[in-house]
């Protein structure tokens, strides 16, 4: 197998970094908490795009694996997450990250 | 086997139990504990006495060994001859009576138990001082009895004077022991053992001047704990503890562990003729300058404590002159009459209700008389009237010294006369003319007097008990000759010392003369006390405070540990600003060294 004519891998790895540039920026200047969480999920989807991409080009199956357990990881946060988000929500009336700083002092 | 062991092992027990649960135990129980204990150590001592046919030969019992280090090796092993033999029934007999007395004596004291656990404590650590096969076994006892002795001194430590009494005796004792350290030290050095009857066997083919350093510094051991010039201010003041500890452990007992230490080594001293003179000489100056000052104390137990220290004084001349047997014999009948005369003086200070100055005291004799004719008895032992104690014990040293220089033995007659003087001067003022004091005296229980009386007769007879003989295998006897003259001089000079007590102190009361200037400085113990405080004491504590405390401790010491805390302080408040608790900022972070790392790797390479 040979990558898909006209598109090199370069693109692929670029896409990806971008994506993850888009994610950082997302998590650190949003305020609403599920705009952050998608942000999140931006990330880890970008880096699976990494290691699908290098799994391809190697011809390795690992990095299919790990895509696989980055997925589980991501379903399982967002089951969590949006629990999480929800309760804050029902407990505090507000979803803007800022207002949500009990950990601070 | 004799289980020697057992000897010091079951004071030791008594301790445990009554340092325990003591408090918790009935005063009969406490009391009884004690007094088994050390009544069984006596059993046991005389079992063995008569196992082994009176010590014929000694007995040595090794039980396991402490120190291994190459070629030298320290074991627990005791060992008994006739000198242990003869300390051992002092210190358990004596230690049993005065522990009956005891009984009698601290009976309304709010800290019984604990008293008689001390009590205890003290008789294990001496019967292991006596028994030790080595020195650094004995060394333990040693330190034992320091201890024991701190603790009874400032047994009433809610007395400033008692806890002061205390700390003098024991940092006093100090003095001493490193003395005794040092020496340990050079005779593991010129031995390789420190065990006792190996060295004193090699002793003869070691170089004079070496033994000479060992012997001296034992001296200064000895002298600390025997209480001897310059060594000796400590021994007044523990007057402070109660008097049954008086009586046991500063007049019987531990104060003679020097004599016993010296006597035990006698081979080394018999090898230094220097090191014997000196001892001589402390001894002799010692006699004579505590006899002149306790013949004007006013306070009974310090004119018998000064009287210890002249006393233990006669026995250094005794060792010094090479009459070990005669020193050995006058410290077991000074143990008799002294701890009789302490006894007797507790007896009088219980009956005047704490009362200890004999000018508030006086025609005791007909409320007690059973205090008065034992402590009689003791007086005219220590004044060396014959048949009592004293008298054979006394000229047994003086005779030895008129043998080794002539001068000697007239200091020591000087110093009987004293004696004698001074504690009948005590006698007279505490049981002839008025009573002057405003307590209501009364005789003392039985527990007190039934000691009291068998103290008696040991010092009226004690002398009969013919110690040099005993020790004749251990002691060679020198030339003894019994000079009638010599015995007839000391004789005197006791009874011109009762005489001019007797015409000074009986009868109508002395008139107060204004006192000159000699009697000012022997009332004032010749300032010893006082030369001390500005020579040594003083200026320590003047340095500790200016340099130890406020230089050394509050600048140096106190500034590192103050400024490393400081410095960790402000580390930690700059890395506080990191843990602001919000977590964008924490992601921030993490990106701007995500952001670095990969910078580093990319402009030096590393990730290809």
């Amino acid at each position: 197998m040979s990558a898909p004519a006209g598109v090199p891998l370069t693109w692929f790895l670029v896409l990806s970094a971008v994506l993850f540039s888009l994610g950082i920026a997302g998590f650190l200047l949003r305020r609403n908490i599920i705009t952050v969480f998608m942000s999140i999920e931006l990330m880890l989807n970008a880096v699976n795009l990494t290691f699908i991409t290098f799994s391809y080009q190697l011809k390795s199956n690992s990095g299919h694996l790990f895509a696989f357990f980055v997925m589980v990881v991501a379903a399982a946060e967002a089951a969590v997450g949006l629990a999480i988000i929800l309760t804050v929500y029902k407990n505090r009336g507000t979803l803007n990250i800022d207002e949500v700083e009990s950990l601070k002092n | 086997m004799q289980n020697l062991w057992l000897i010091p092992a079951f004071p030791l027990a008594g301790f445990l139990i009554n340092g325990t649960i003591g408090r918790k135990l009935p005063k009969f129980a406490v009391a009884f504990i004690a007094i088994f204990c050390v009544m069984f150590s006596f059993a046991w001592t005389l079992k063995v006495y008569a196992a082994t046919q009176s010590f014929i030969t000694p007995v040595t019992e090794h039980y396991f060994t402490w120190i291994q280090s190459g070629q030298f090796r320290v074991g627990w092993d005791f060992t008994a001859d006739r000198l242990t033999a003869v300390m051992l029934f002092v210190v358990t007999g004596i230690g049993s009576l005065i522990h009956i007395y005891s009984r009698g004596y601290m009976d309304h004291d709010e800290s019984f138990a604990r008293f008689f656990a001390y009590m205890n404590l003290f008789m294990a650590f001496m019967l292991t001082l006596v028994l030790a096969a080595n020195y650094l076994l004995l060394f333990i006892g040693w330190e034992g009895v320091g201890l024991s002795s701190y603790l009874l001194i400032g047994f009433w430590y809610k007395k400033k004077s008692a806890t002061d009494a205390g700390n003098k005796a024991f940092i006093v004792n100090r003095i001493g022991d490193f003395g005794f350290m040092l020496a340990m030290l050079l005779i593991v050095i010129n031995f390789g053992t420190l065990d006792i009857a190996t060295v004193t066997a090699a002793a003869p083919g070691k170089a004079a001047v070496t033994l000479t350093a060992i012997c001296l510094l034992l001296l200064v051991g000895a002298c600390g704990k025997s209480a001897q010039f310059p060594l000796y201010v400590w021994l007044p003041d523990a007057m402070e503890g109660p008097t049954p500890v008086s009586a046991l452990i500063h007049a019987a007992t531990m104060v003679t562990a020097g004599i016993y230490v010296i006597a035990r080594s006698s081979n080394l001293f018999s090898h230094s003729a220097t090191a014997s003179e000196v001892v001589a000489y402390v001894g002799l100056f010692t006699a004579i300058f505590a006899a002149s000052i306790g013949l004007l104390q006013n306070d009974i137990k310090k004119i018998f404590a000064y009287s210890t220290v002249s006393q233990l004084g006669y026995m250094f001349v005794g060792l010094g002159v090479g009459a070990y047997s005669a020193s050995v014999y006058h410290l077991m009948t000074h143990a008799f009459f002294k701890a009789l005369l302490f006894l007797g003086a507790g007896s009088v200070i219980h009956a005047c209700s704490g009362e200890q100055d004999i000018r508030r005291m006086g025609g005791l004799r007909g409320k007690l008389p059973i205090t008065f004719a034992t402590i009689l008895c003791a007086g005219l032992a220590i004044s060396g009237i014959p048949p009592f104690s004293g008298f054979f014990s006394k000229d047994a040293i003086l005779i030895a010294a008129y043998h080794h220089a002539p001068w000697m033995f007239w200091i020591g007659v000087v110093t009987a006369g004293m004696t004698a003087f001074y504690v009948f001067r005590a006698i007279f003022v505490t049981f002839f003319g008025t009573y002057r004091g405003d307590a209501h005296p009364h005789e003392s229980p039985l527990t007190m007097t039934v000691p009291l009386v068998i103290l008696g007769i040991l010092s009226a007879v004690g002398g009969f008990i013919a110690i040099p003989k005993y020790l004749d295998p251990i002691f060679p006897a020198g030339e003894e000759g019994h000079a009638m003259g010599l015995v007839v001089v000391s004789v005197a000079a006791g009874i011109i010392g009762i005489l001019i007590a007797g015409v000074m102190y009986l009868g109508r009361p002395r008139k107060e003369s204004a006192p000159g200037p000699l009697y000012n400085l022997v009332y004032h113990k010749y300032y010893v006390d006082e030369a001390y405080n500005a020579a040594i004491v003083h200026p320590l504590i003047v340095t500790s405070r200016s340099v130890l405390w406020k230089l050394v401790d509050n600048a140096i010491i106190d500034g590192m540990v103050d400024g490393a805390a400081a410095q960790t302080r402000n580390a930690g408040n700059l890395l506080r600003k990191l843990q602001s608790g919000s977590i964008r900022s924490y992601a921030a972070w993490i990106v701007v060294g995500s952001v670095v790392l990969i910078l580093a790797m990319g402009l030096t390479g590393a990730g290809r």
